[in-house]
């Protein structure tokens, strides 16, 4: 370059917005950056030049140049910037998926509805201080029967109603009744338990099932009465079925309380009619029953309750065959998920 | 039990419904239902009396019949009843009539014969599902009288379910006495003349057994009309309690149980050989009932007996020998209390149910035996005619069977709610109990013989509450401290592992726990079950030992509905046999089979395996439990871990033995686990040491041993030599094949080494890789793979 002669600046700017327009890629920018800006490049060599200038050329020229460089510089930022963007919408469109596909892997199974059902009414109860005690499901006869105070030519105790094993020596519980009579026999009161678990009758139909599940109440105290059970149970049945139940107590007779009741609740639409459906047999623990296990029935007395857990799956959810429960069909138990 | 309301109406008439009885009923214990005894009642239905009858000219079966149905003419209506004969009176529909099914009865022309109506069957009435031609009604009922009125046909059944402990409810009497106390009413007392004695005719009683027959009562009556027959009001009365007419001096004893809650027996009294005696039965001794079995007896049977042997089994039911006929002439009625335990073992042990059994073994009223006598004999002589001989008794009839003391302490202590002092007389009164007071609130009560049920004074609670009403006490939230018990966070919580077991996959299932005894030999053919005495059935006779016995039949069902793979575990006892005892043991079993994941769309089909079934139970349970190559009988014997904790035995995982597989036509892979739970839910508390700041360094190592070296040999034994800097071992590798020697794999390890003060340098990290490098081939003859 001659140091006399001013370079074309147009000439300059207007082939270099050309290159920046026509820039497709990152690293086209980059080259007209280093071309035009860099330490080498055209307009810097411009600036330098500056310095061989006539002092009054110097200023305007200098204002020129710079001029020049920043909009050089706007423009490869802008270019720099909508290739960038252009690249990102490419990448983001190319990195789309199906977002309604299915997730991968292992879905979750389910807990059986009469596990479900048994934990729902530990739950409640557990709140209500009660606490869950296990015991034997093959019973002799004293802790399933005697202890209870169910006589000898009580029906449940003949073969058609009672499974037994090894001649007769030994019976599958018909109640978790016998978890009560171990406890007590461990325990002295204050004594507030659940028993839930397996229950075992000869019986099997639409409505009757050889293997059931209970879940039996004891609460040994003093002064423990009629009104504490009613209080109790109703509170109970509320808080499991998530609503107010209107429940009846009705007089009723197991051998192992007395007085005794049953309880039903009403059921049904409302606007279709409702019923009255038995849930649960209750009553004031039997003086023989707290004098087998050593508890003196002057000083204590208590209440005792016993409920079907089939039976209040079945009115919870809506089932009306009691074998769906043991048939294991994963069609049915999938929906308890 | 059903019982007619219009015939305890008789006894006792409440103001109230049937329906607002039943209700009232249902409210003091006693669980009953009012229902329609008919839904619809038969319209423009009468007494007809059949004049004559001759064949149909055009149809064998027919035959054509002249009826007087009060009508003033004489109609004729075409009949096809075997038994349609001149002189009988029958039902009669007349042009117009509507049955109870909704046909409507009209003029007809039968095969060319006109029929102005029609005959009817008790069924065509609705009183039968089923009958054999026409009812044939009274001789004196009056031609014309519409039959809803000749039968009563406008009455409600009260449907009874007793508990057990209410047998005295179980007669239109009893019924009828709650009722009465119910509402605070008097019942109509029943007059019953004693008989006249006439003639000198008796039998003689001789009770051998007076635990079991505490009180007999019994007389002959002689002279009976063979012709008689049961009048409708009696045999409808039968009918609608659920019981057939079948002669009538049987009607009348059904009768008299019905009406009174006595069950009796009649028998003919010409074939009986010499005295009744009531004993048990001696060996061999055999009975052949009314119902055609022959029983073979049992020493604890009791029994009614002449001099020729067995006649009855006691209260349960009557012999063929000694029943009454149509011949019969003169009878011995029996009027007895049996020990409800005898009667309910003899029924039992003999599997007979009858009336009489159910009554007497929930007891009958000890006093009742005379009145129904004299009830009984009445009848008879109003419907057979006869001369009653004296009565024979032998035993007493109780005044009263208890006298209890009440405190009005325990009432408001059992019931807890207050029920004024002065309350409590009236109520025991009006069930009959005889009261005197003790103190200002206490009393003696002496209980009628009818409430045998009442024993104790929890049991007088129960009735004052019960006449008080339930629904009258008050809810009490209870006071009593709260006493809450302490979750063990050293156990792990069953509902924890179940929840994580859902939440990897699987559905908890809930199987019998008396399953198939050939199965089970096959799954643990060691472990000695617990087999019922009375199995529901064959494939249910043994308790099971393993819970496999429930899961693999629970997959069979389910693949047999095109399952293509499951998850299930269960959770339960188990039961063995030991010696002559039995052990129970909680256990936590699983079945994984078929693909490793259902059909998806983004990861390959491959199906599961060992190592499968073995994550999930790392997972649940970490690094407590060691798998160990063991031998199941039901396991594949090269794919099988014993599962041990601290050097116990602790269960089981592996796939199921293929010939087992093959038995059960199982072509999927199938992996078994099963845990001990009382076993592996005990859990350290955790103790975490310091996390350490300083990088940690890895080497990466593959080890070239024989197939027979495990890899947890091979671990332990790095572990050893690379202790204590070793912090992580992690296995990322097994290799077989090309490069290596038949016999020999390789297992690749990341070994990652730290320590808490420092950062390890490069020399320290070399040297203990070496130290395990030279371990492992001393002592595992592994060498390290370049």
């Amino acid at each position: 370059m001659n140091a006399t002669s001013t370079p074309n600046l147009d000439e300059l700017l207007s082939g270099a917005q050309a290159d920046i327009a026509a820039a497709a890629d990152p690293r086209a920018i980059e080259a007209l950056r280093v071309d035009l800006l860099g330490k080498k490049g055209r307009v810097t060599d411009l600036l330098k030049s500056l310095g061989a200038m006539p002092h009054e050329q110097r200023k305007a020229f200098g204002e020129q140049v710079n001029k020049l460089k920043e909009q050089l510089s706007a423009q490869l930022e802008a270019r720099a910037r909508a290739i960038a963007d252009a690249e990102l919408t490419r990448r983001l469109a190319s990195e789309t998926i199906d977002v309604t596909l299915p997730g991968r892997g292992e879905p979750a199974g389910a807990l059986h509805p009469v596990s479900r059902t048994i934990r729902r009414i530990e739950q409640i109860f557990n709140a209500m201080g009660f606490e869950s005690v296990q015991g034997p499901e093959i019973e002799d006869d004293w802790h399933n029967f005697q202890a209870l105070n169910i006589p000898e030519s009580h029906p449940a105790r003949a073969m058609q109603d009672t499974f037994y094993a090894l001649n007769g020596a030994r019976l599958l519980r018909t109640h978790t009744s016998p978890v009560q009579v171990r406890t007590m026999l461990d325990r002295r009161p204050p004594i507030r338990i659940i028993c839930p678990g397996r229950v075992y009758r000869v019986d099997f139909d639409r409505t009757h099932s050889p293997m059931f599940h209970q879940v039996e109440g004891l609460y040994v105290a003093e002064n423990v009465g009629l009104a504490d059970l009613k209080h109790d149970l109703q509170k109970f049945l509320s808080l499991f079925f998530e609503r107010e139940v209107e429940a009846l107590f009705r007089p009723s007779y197991f051998p192992f309380v007395e007085p005794g009741a049953d309880v039903h609740i009403r059921w049904g639409d409302p606007e279709k009619g409702t019923r009255w459906l038995e849930v649960l047999g209750c009553g004031v623990v039997h003086p023989n029953v707290l004098a087998a296990v050593g508890i003196d029935p002057e000083r204590y007395t208590g209440y005792a309750f016993g409920m079907g857990v089939e039976r209040l799956a079945m009115l919870r959810y809506g089932v009306d065959d009691l074998r769906l429960f043991f048939n294991n069909d994963l069609r049915f138990l999938e929906q308890f998920k | 039990m059903k019982l007619s309301e219009n015939w305890l109406r008789e006894w006792v008439n409440p103001p109230a419904t049937a329906t607002e009885l039943a209700h009232k009923l249902n409210m003091a214990g006693l669980e009953c239902e009012a229902e329609p005894m008919l839904d619809v009642l038969p319209k423009g239905i009468v007494v007809g009396k059949i004049l004559s009858t001759t064949p149909h000219p055009q149809a064998d079966r027919l035959r054509v019949c002249e009826v007087d149905a009060g009508t003033g003419e004489v109609l004729q209506i075409v009949c096809g009843a075997a038994n349609a004969r001149p002189g009988i009176l029958v039902p009669a529909a007349l042009p117009g009539a509507v049955l109870p099914n909704g046909t409507e009865i009209g003029k007809a022309e039968l095969r060319g014969v006109e029929s102005s109506g029609m005959l009817c069957s008790a069924s065509e009435l609705g009183l039968a599902e089923k009958s054999e031609g026409l009812l044939e009604l009274d001789p004196k009922a009056v031609p014309g009288t519409p039959i809803e009125q000749h039968l009563g046909l406008v009455d409600q059944l009260l449907v009874l379910e007793l508990t057990p402990n209410r047998g005295d409810c179980l007669s239109i009497a009893g019924l009828a006495r709650e009722t009465a106390a119910l509402y605070g009413l008097q019942m109509t007392p029943q007059r019953i003349r004693p008989a006249v004695v006439e003639p000198e005719s008796r039998i003689n009683v001789i009770v051998d057994d007076h635990i079991g027959c505490p009180h007999y009562v019994g007389r002959v009556v002689i002279g009976l009309n063979t012709a008689a027959r049961t009048p409708d009001w009696m045999s409808e009365r039968l009918r609608r309690c659920g019981i057939r007419s079948i002669h009538p001096v049987v009607d009348i004893t059904n009768y008299v149980m019905l009406e009174l809650g006595q069950p009796m027996h009649g028998f003919d009294a010409d074939r009986i050989r010499g005295a009744i005696r009531v004993r048990r039965a001696k060996a061999g001794e055999q009975l052949k009932l009314l119902n055609e079995q022959t029983l073979s007896l049992d020493p604890r049977d009791l029994l009614i007996t002449d001099d020729s042997g067995p006649l009855v089994l006691a209260g349960v039911m009557g012999g063929t020998a000694s029943g009454c006929s149509t011949h019969t002439t003169a009878i011995f009625l029996e009027a007895a209390c049996f020990e409800p335990v005898s009667i309910a073992t003899s029924g039992r042990r003999h599997k007979l149910l009858s009336d009489s059994r159910y009554r007497f073994e929930r007891g009958v009223d000890p006093a009742l035996q005379r009145q129904a006598l004299e009830r009984a004999t009445a009848l008879v002589q109003q419907i057979c005619g006869g001369r009653a001989g004296p009565i024979v008794e032998v035993g007493i009839a109780p005044a009263h069977v208890a006298e209890i003391t009440l405190r009005h302490s325990q009432i408001t202590r059992l019931l807890g709610c207050e029920i004024p002092v002065n309350r409590v007389v009236p109520l025991l009164h009006s069930l009959g109990l005889a009261v005197n007071p003790t103190g200002a609130s206490s009393w003696k009560a002496k209980v009628p013989p009818h409430r045998y049920d009442l024993r104790i004074e929890a049991d007088l609670v129960e009735e004052i509450g019960r006449l008080h009403g339930y629904d009258n006490i008050a809810p009490r939230a209870y006071a009593a401290e709260l006493t809450p018990f302490s979750p063990k966070e050293t156990q792990r919580p069953l509902d924890r592992i179940k929840d994580a077991l859902v939440a990897r996959g699987y559905q908890e299932v809930v199987t019998y726990s008396f399953v198939d005894p050939k199965l089970q030999a096959q799954l643990d053919p060691e472990t000695p079950g617990v087999l019922l005495d009375n199995p529901i059935a064959e494939t249910m006779a043994v308790m099971r030992t393993t819970i496999w016995s429930g899961l693999i039949p629970t997959w069979q069902y389910n693949r047999q509905r095109q399952q293509k793979r499951a998850r299930l575990f269960e959770a339960g006892a188990v039961y063995a046999l030991e010696g002559s005892s039995n052990r129970e043991q909680a256990k936590l079993a699983g079945l994984i089979a078929g693909p490793q994941l259902p059909e998806q769309w983004g990861a390959a089909s491959r199906p599961v395996d060992f190592f499968d079934a073995k994550a999930d139970l790392e997972a649940l349970f970490g690094s407590a439990l060691r798998y160990e190559s063991g031998q199941h009988p039901a396991l594949h014997p090269g794919r099988t871990a014993r599962i041990v904790r601290d050097g116990v035995a602790v269960g089981w995982l592996g796939a199921l033995h293929p010939q087992l597989a093959e038995a059960f036509d199982i072509s999927e892979a199938l992996y078994l686990f099963e845990l001990d739970w009382a076993a592996v839910r005990g859990l350290a508390l955790p103790a975490p040491g310091g996390v350490s700041e300083f990088p940690s360094s890895r080497r990466d190592l593959a080890f070239v041993v024989d197939e027979s070296v495990t890899a947890q040999a091979l671990a332990e034994v790095i572990r050893e030599a690379a202790t204590p800097l070793l912090k992580t071992l992690q296995t990322f590798d097994v290799y077989r094949g090309t490069g290596l020697p038949a016999g020999r794999k390789s297992i690749a390890l990341g070994l990652i080494f730290q320590d808490y003060s420092r950062t390890l340098n490069v020399e320290e990290v070399d040297a203990v890789a070496a130290r395990v490098a030279a371990s492992v081939q001393a002592r595992l003859g592994g060498s390290v793979r370049e």
